[in-house]
């Protein structure tokens, strides 16, 4: 076989999408940022670190231990590369440009499937960049790649399911959880519910970790409005407001998200074409139910693409190497599994717009924000300088507001402050969050020292590979 | 130095690493990063090119670029992906 599949991302959708590969007979390269695979649900410890997978994982453990069970069984028939960032695609060359351990390379691919993920989103609030607030996802990492807990007295603040399972992770580790405050209503839930029972088993894992919570004393708050973590050279407190009532929490720690954004720069820099997702109230890249990209050869799955959950993540992996195999193959096998797959997806869908429903964002957040909230974590731009902008230029798009103030150009790319600034934006302006489109993808996707690139030169002024 | 934000809650059977931080001999285990390892003694990191102001992080998964740490020879290191190697001296100020 002399054409080359890649996979970047070693999560539950580039670990099924690398199996089905193998058992076409085919070895693919697969990329992955972390030193060990699994992505961020299926996170492992470091192989010194001696856990259990039901401690690690709980419910999941089962499903984890199948996934990875699997592709550990896979890695002597792939070329399989940890540690590794892909930092540029150079689209014309069909070429990757990789980072690993402080060297670049390049590598030619034929077909390229990126399951590249998600972090979390977040809404900020004023004193979120103090020492000692994270991410919901940070808190898991530190749980579950670590063995550590973020504390010892914390609070777990946002919305989205996250929330709460976050929350009973902490509090069935011994984590001394102080309260979870969801910025949704809990009448929102209760309109969800039909939609939600679209899976009734995750359903149920959502209200046993409610149940839990409750049984072990955790202070459970819905329709909450955050007001701002207080400290001063650490986080001591989250100031909150529910009907009315200003309250204070003292604490060590806040985890903090609203739910998942997808992990899309590297569709970007593949030349993909994005289209807004009401649902994800985010532009994505486009994707047929295969996982083909506008981009021939060029393919997407799991929450990179679109927020699903690893569940599905595994079925797109699966059916985007299928897609893959079926059209280096010129068959059309691929067009069946399409069929299928969307069927497949179905409730996955309708159990998502169920979970908008249930944990859906604060509606005045962009309009209540101070304008001395910092936006952008990387160099400190405020919500006051983002609306002064809005007001004396008169710009409604993000790439001229990222010109003109530095929003989103930090180290992060826009990872972080995206979500925020975009509302910002669109409040400031009056437009639609649509409208004000999404910040263009930049090569490298991350940042290192630059001493490494005197070994760089962009495949475009070399002659094209030979084949291996 | 605050108190710690991150807490073990595992019996860790693993091997002690030395190292040094802002001038301070500690010591954390193998399999920790640099950013379990000042964390799990400390609440900050670096303080910002811009306010100065502290940060211990946030992402915690490479994507948030909040915890790159300097060395004493002027290394710079993202915390969060980076394993505690024996011997580091770490600057957080």
């Amino acid at each position: 076989m002399s054409r080359r599949i890649v996979i970047v991302g070693a999560g539950p959708a580039g670990m099924r999408a690398a199996e089905r590969v193998v058992a076409a007979g085919e070895r693919p390269v697969v990329i992955d940022e972390a030193a060990r695979f699994g992505g961020q649900i299926y996170r492992q410890p470091p192989a010194v670190m001696r856990r259990e997978r039901s401690d690690l994982y709980g419910f999941e453990a089962g499903r984890a231990g199948a996934v990875l069970d699997r592709f550990e069984a896979l890695l002597p028939s792939i070329d399989y590369r940890p540690s590794t960032l892909v930092w540029q695609i150079e689209r014309d060359a069909k070429t990757l440009q990789l980072l690993r351990g402080g060297r670049v390379e390049a590598l030619g691919f034929d077909a390229l499937i990126l399951a590249t993920g998600a972090t979390d989103r977040v809404l900020p609030f004023p004193g979120w960049t103090l020492p000692g607030v994270v991410t919901l996802g940070a808190a898991q990492v530190a749980l579950k790649f670590q063995g550590t807990l973020i504390g010892p007295r914390v609070v777990f603040a946002g919305t989205g399911p996250l929330l709460y399972l976050v929350a009973w992770q902490y509090a069935s580790h011994g984590g001394a959880v102080q309260a979870v405050l969801d910025t949704a209503p809990l009448a929102a839930k209760l309109r969800a519910a039909p939609r939600l029972l679209a899976r009734p088993a995750v359903a149920a894992k959502g209200a046993y970790f409610v149940a839990r919570l409750r049984l072990m004393g955790v202070a459970l708050h819905s329709g909450v409005t955050l007001l701002g973590a207080d400290g001063g050279e650490r986080v001591a407190a989250m100031r909150w407001r529910a009907g009315g009532n200003e309250q204070v929490t003292a604490c060590d720690a806040i985890g903090v998200g609203h739910g998942l954004r997808s992990e899309t720069q590297l569709a970007d820099l593949a030349g993909c074409a994005f289209e807004y997702s009401a649902l994800d109230q985010a532009w994505l890249p486009t994707r047929d139910a295969a996982g083909r990209s506008s981009v021939r050869g060029v393919y997407l799955a799991g929450d990179g693409a679109a927020i699903l959950g690893a569940d599905a993540a595994e079925l797109a992996g699966a059916r985007a190497a299928t897609a893959v195999l079926g059209d280096l193959q010129g068959t059309t096998e691929g067009l069946h599994v399409a069929d299928a797959a969307e069927r497949a997806a179905r409730p996955h869908i309708t159990f998502r717009r169920g979970l908008e429903t249930a944990f859906g964002l604060p509606s005045r957040w962009a309009a209540d924000a101070p304008d001395a909230l910092i936006v952008c974590r990387c160099e400190e731009i405020t919500a006051g300088e983002l609306r002064a902008c809005v007001r004396e230029t008169g710009t409604r798009e993000m790439n001229r507001l990222k010109a003109l103030t530095r929003i989103g150009m930090g180290r992060c790319q826009g990872r972080m402050c995206a979500p925020a600034a975009s509302r910002l934006l669109a409040d400031a302006a009056g437009c639609a969050l649509k409208d004000v489109g999404r910040l263009r993808g930049q090569a490298p996707v991350k940042p290192f020292p630059i001493n490494v690139l005197h070994e760089y030169t962009p495949s475009t002024l070399v002659p094209a590979d030979e084949d291996d | 130095m605050s108190a710690p934000i991150l807490q073990r809650i595992e019996g860790v059977q693993r091997d002690a690493i030395a190292f040094e931080l802002d001038g301070r001999a500690c010591s954390a285990f193998d399999g920790d990063t640099v950013l379990t390892a000042i964390l799990t003694q400390s609440s900050r990191l670096r303080p910002t090119e811009f306010s100065g102001a502290p940060r211990a992080g946030f992402c915690f998964m490479g994507a948030c670029q909040d915890c790159w740490v300097r060395l004493a020879d002027g290394e710079r290191l993202r915390a969060c992906t980076t394993p505690l190697e024996p011997g580091m001296r770490i600057r957080t100020t």
